[in-house]
């Protein structure tokens, strides 16, 4: 029996660093975190950092010039402003409806792919889901101005029976916020439901389950950090909306819409951040409490 | 568990009719981009290709799609390189501070847009002294589409494992050519699901994009909420929409397909 050789490597300057970065672990991983974290640190971080620090300046009323010293009325205004209480627990309201009603409809649409339907119908189903996403979202939220308006096609499919539309408002903007977060939902729930193994509801079976224990004992436990995954876009994505309140909404406001009279109309930046530190916290709180369920990795 | 014929019947019919609901709006607007009626009224008073035929003479829109088409394909590259590297070191090491990398990188998409977008703006404007441009916009984009690469490279490299990567540098390979030959190859399908969302995420947004885009720069969302309350120029969006739904069905196949296929040699 022969034994082939492998030939040595030519030490090329490349090879050399090849070396090195092979015996060094940490240099390979300074690598590889450096772009990344320049970027995400200096765009982002950074970007952030200082809109946080523009809430505790103000705008001088003569001026409209930012004035840099330190001063907490911006955040004494928005915590103990009626306004603003009105409207973060209005956006909250909205934000959790539309979560729900995301979780509600997605569950058994994620259940039905993932563990009812025939692989070729799971593929059309997927594509199914997936097409609404294509559409541009402000053309979604128009149709849905559309499909409720006076003269739209719900008041002439409900008008028969005595129905009819909500028109704009609160309840409008719930309906338009679900359909336009709906996919965000159903595709993290589907892929867990698809990463829980047959034979794990099989055994259920086999052990005398039924299905309802068996999905309350075995199926939801491992899919809860999907859930929470998919409530993560819903919630996060309708607390900070305030371009489907305008659209459909009527008169009502969101913090979103504070935001953006405040930056623009107003030109008052620093109470503009005050207010954007509202649904910051409100994130960071809900990131912080469902950090330990793993949800973060099924996003 | 065993599910009787009902609950599988029941949950099918639940599933198409929600799938049903998700279709009508996209279906009134097929049948606006064919109406007389300028205020989207229903049912439609008459058929028209008027608007068809301007949609597809509007400088203006093809101007719009060009320039996001430029966005969404410059960020998509850069987020598809980023989140390549960051999920390498993540999925690769163990170090401190990985968690709270993490959550940076979720975080561009987690906090609302238009904080993300206030944000950006003053730190270009105000902090950099940058005008807004078509780079600002790319720059804001790229931030939050990588977390779509992220993920998709991540989930990958968490099934795959080392152990190729192991057997390569055994035989030699050094640090590149192992990247090269064995983990690029393995990770192809997951950059393109995760490029695919990259670029759907950035050809739609609408509320970072408006904070950080030039005077100049009108990407197709900016044209669509400039156009969509113009009572002439409403249908034509909706042709627009329809025309974008239509074309997205092909990437969709493509990337199923890909799933698809790999599903089947696993």
């Amino acid at each position: 029996m022969t034994h082939a050789t492998v030939p040595r490597p030519r030490e090329t300057p490349a090879r050399r660093v090849s070396v090195f970065l092979s015996t060094h672990p940490r240099a390979r991983l300074g690598l590889l975190l450096s772009a990344p974290l320049f970027w995400l640190g200096i765009v982002y971080i950074v970007a952030l950092v200082l809109l946080l620090v523009t809430a505790f300046w103000s705008v001088d009323s003569f001026t409209g010039e930012i004035t840099t010293e330190f001063t907490l009325d911006n955040i004494i205004e928005v915590v103990t402003g009626s306004l603003y209480q009105t409207v973060t627990l209005r956006t909250l309201g909205v934000a959790l409806a539309v979560t729900l009603i995301d979780v509600a409809l997605a569950l058994p649409i994620a259940f039905f792919m993932a563990k009812v339907a025939t692989p070729r119908m799971q593929r059309i189903l997927l594509i199914a889901v997936l097409t609404p996403l294509w559409a541009s979202y402000l053309v979604k939220a128009y149709a849905w101005r559309s499909v409720l308006s006076q003269d739209g096609i719900l008041e002439w499919l409900l008008a028969p029976f005595g129905g009819s539309t909500p028109g704009y408002g609160l309840p409008a903007t719930i309906i338009t916020l679900s359909y336009l977060w709906l996919p965000y939902v159903i595709l993290p729930i589907y892929a867990g439901l698809e990463r829980v193994p047959d034979s794990l509801l099989e055994a259920s079976s086999d052990l005398g389950g039924r299905t309802w224990p068996t999905l309350r004992l075995v199926v939801f436990p491992l899919v809860l950090p999907a859930i929470i995954a998919g409530t993560i876009f819903s919630f996060a994505l309708s607390l900070g909306d305030y371009i489907t309140v305008n659209i459909v909404g009527g008169a009502n406001q969101m913090l979103g819409n504070l935001v953006y009279t405040n930056v623009g109309a107003a030109n008052n930046l620093p109470l503009a951040s005050a207010i954007a530190l509202i649904p910051i916290v409100i994130i960071f709180g809900y990131l912080f409490l469902v950090r330990r369920t793993g949800a973060l990795d099924n996003l | 568990m065993r599910l009787s014929r009902l609950s599988r019947t029941t949950l099918g019919i639940v599933t198409g009719v929600i799938l049903l609901v998700v279709y009508v709006p996209l279906f009134v607007v097929l049948v606006n981009s064919f109406s007389t009626s300028t205020s989207l009224t229903w049912p439609p008073p008459g058929f028209t290709l008027e608007w068809w035929g301007r949609a597809f003479q509007s400088a203006g829109a093809m101007e719009a799609v060009a320039t996001s088409v430029q966005i969404a394909i410059i960020a998509t590259i850069i987020s598809l390189a980023l989140g390549t590297l960051i999920s390498l070191a993540l999925q690769r090491f163990e170090f401190f501070g990985r968690e709270a990398i993490s959550l940076l990188v979720i975080l561009p998409i987690a906090l609302p847009g238009i904080i993300t977008g206030i944000a950006l703006n003053n730190f270009f404007r105000t902090i950099m002294g940058v005008p807004l441009s078509i780079w600002t916009v790319v720059i804001a984009h790229a931030t939050f589409c990588i977390v779509t690469v992220f993920n998709n490279v991540i989930a990958r490299l968490r099934r795959q494992g080392t152990n190729l990567e192991e057997a390569s540098a055994d035989l030699g390979a050094g640090v590149w050519t192992t990247f090269r030959l064995v983990t690029f190859p393995q990770l192809r399908s997951a950059l393109l699901a995760g490029g695919l969302l990259a670029f759907a995420l950035s050809f739609d947004e609408i509320i970072v994009t408006t904070f950080t885009a030039g005077s100049g720069v009108t990407t197709l969302p900016i044209f669509i909420l400039n156009n969509m309350f113009r009572p002439n120029q409403a249908p034509i969006v909706s042709v627009i929409a329809v025309v974008l739904v239509l074309v997205s069905i092909i990437p969709i196949y493509i990337a199923q397909r890909l799933s698809g296929s790999e599903a089947e040699r696993r």
